[in-house]
């Protein structure tokens, strides 16, 4: 390992962590513009030109405000699940490639932090540990309320996980490796939406719960929980909750656009590396476009239909999906 | 063994021998619980380090990930986060101190008393860490005992159905007998 390529590496985790920072406040500007569209108002305009610095301006006010700790909290993990929540999501997109090699002053750069051969493994390891944020938020609160909806969400995420994990097998098995870069060049000529649209399905709807999403946002049910597992979190530990909801929004918009719509690749992208991460962009926005486009739109969905269907519905899907796939590609020679 | 090498090494097996202790000292159930998560972090970076990936993240994704989740999701339901003061078995302390002592001697004469020197290990060949090599093996070289491992499981999930499940059910309510009785005792 030469000291180029270490320094490859930081700059390229550098790049990751700000570009999920900055597309967090982004994304929430995008969400509050898009949903002031559909309910026909405008939506914050005033700072900046078009409110492009309304994210700027939230984040000073959440620094200036006053940070709470209940008397009755646990003090060390009260401040630690912010962090614990922050941390995985900011790490999930390590495997995930924006493009291919491209060249820099004579040196070929590959688009991507790293490409392991258990890239899907990884993430879902990660995923798994994303739980414990919420869930120690809920209960070092001291609060019922904030004990409540962490373990909503808790139940509601290891409910959906196997969802989730069962959702990926459809595209390992079609490109036969758990690498992402494997799994986008497998998706040269036809994406595997099509191939798997029972897989896609899966995966949205479990990302969806996943992430908290409306109509599955039930770890902050306002009216039953006021606010849920962070009810007690004010000031810039309460930004780092929301941030961690953002960036995993991106995340799983990044990694589904990777394992069902074709990654970074597009027409061109051969001869013009440099439009792999354009076209893995625009994927990302389409993808949030239509979680935002959900919020808005639908009802929350009660908390016993949301497990049921989880259990009885979903999870048999993604077995039958991984079987049948199975079979067809040994009946077909994969 | 080089120098950056032996410090990784040594810090790693600091935090995964100091977690262990921590979870073993520790009165609240919810701290144990999470020493217990970054052992098993660790452990799984140790993996990682030596070269095996894919135990690394199945034993995260598997143990620190969902097993640990439905620990620290039970402890918190019921409520037990303060461990009793007075432990249900008395002088455990000073067995398991004890055994520990003995275990320790004994791998110290071992160590001192062998008669061939130390070896390392077989270098196992490259790619034998990638997922296709360590799937060959299972359902190939290890077929017999990968199916009981699963049949195992499988009957555990039957059990644990059947301890869970209410007797017979009750028209309209879609509850058990045990809800009858209870609505009864009323």
């Amino acid at each position: 390992m030469d000291a180029g390529l270490f320094w490859e590496w930081v700059i390229k985790s550098l790049i990751i962590v700000l570009m999920l920072t900055a597309g967090f406040a982004y994304a929430t500007l995008y969400e509050r513009r898009v949903i002031a569209r559909i309910q026909v108002r405008i939506g914050p305009n005033r700072a900046g030109p078009f409110g492009l610095l309304q994210p700027v301006a939230d984040g000073i006010k959440l620094i200036f405000k006053e940070e709470l700790t209940p008397a009755g909290a646990d003090k060390v993990l009260f401040f630690l699940a912010p962090i614990i929540t922050v941390l995985p999501s900011l790490v999930i997109t390590a495997v995930v490639p924006w493009g291919d090699t491209v060249v820099i002053g004579g040196r070929v750069i590959r688009l991507y932090l790293t490409d392991i051969n258990v890239g899907i493994l990884y993430i879902l390891a990660v995923a798994s540990i994303s739980v414990y944020g919420i869930v120690l938020a809920g209960w070092a609160s001291n609060n019922k309320y904030a004990l409540l909806g962490g373990l909503r969400s808790t139940a509601q995420m290891i409910s959906y996980e196997l969802a989730l994990g069962l959702s990926f097998v459809g595209p390992i098995l079609l490109a036969g490796s758990l690498s992402l870069m494997d799994i986008i060049n497998a998706q040269k000529h036809l994406w595997f939406v099509v191939l798997q649209p029972a897989a896609f399905l899966l995966y949205f709807l479990a990302s969806l719960a996943e992430v908290n999403r409306a109509p599955f946002d039930m770890p902050e049910a306002e009216q039953e929980l006021t606010a849920g597992y962070h009810a007690e979190y004010s000031g810039m530990k309460f930004a780092l909750f929301f941030m961690a909801e953002y960036i995993k929004m991106i995340a799983v918009a990044m990694i589904g656009a990777s394992l069902f719509l074709g990654g970074f690749m597009g027409p061109f992208v051969d001869r013009f590396p440099w439009l792999g991460p354009v076209y893995l962009f625009l994927k990302v926005a389409v993808w949030l476009f239509v979680m935002i486009w959900l919020r808005a739109t639908l009802p929350r969905i009660r908390y016993d239909r949301l497990m049921q269907l989880g259990w009885k519905v979903m999870f048999p899907l993604g077995l039958l999906n991984a079987v049948v796939t199975a079979f067809v590609v040994v009946l077909v020679g994969g | 063994m080089a120098l950056g090498t032996l410090i990784v090494f040594a810090v790693l097996g600091l935090v995964v021998a100091g977690s262990a202790i921590g979870m073993l000292v520790s009165r609240n159930a919810i701290y144990a619980a999470l020493f217990l998560v970054l052992n098993f972090i660790t452990v799984g970076v140790l993996y990682l380090i030596l070269g095996a990936p894919f135990i690394s993240f199945a034993q995260v994704a598997i143990y620190a990930g969902s097993i640990m989740v439905l620990f620290v999701f039970v402890i918190m339901l019921l409520g037990a986060e303060q461990l009793p003061v007075q432990e249900p078995l008395r002088g455990q302390r000073w067995i398991g101190l004890l055994a520990g002592v003995l275990f320790l001697l004994e791998a110290g004469a071992f160590f001192y008393l062998r008669t061939s020197a130390p070896r390392w290990a077989a270098e196992i060949g490259f790619g034998f860490e990638s997922p296709v090599v360590v799937g060959r093996m299972l359902i190939e070289k290890y077929l017999l005992p990968f199916e009981i491992t699963g049949f195992l499981l499988l009957i555990a999930v039957v059990g644990a159905i059947f301890l869970a499940r209410l007797d017979t059910p009750v028209k309209g309510t879609g509850l058990g007998r045990h809800a009858q009785i209870g609505e009864r005792k009323e």
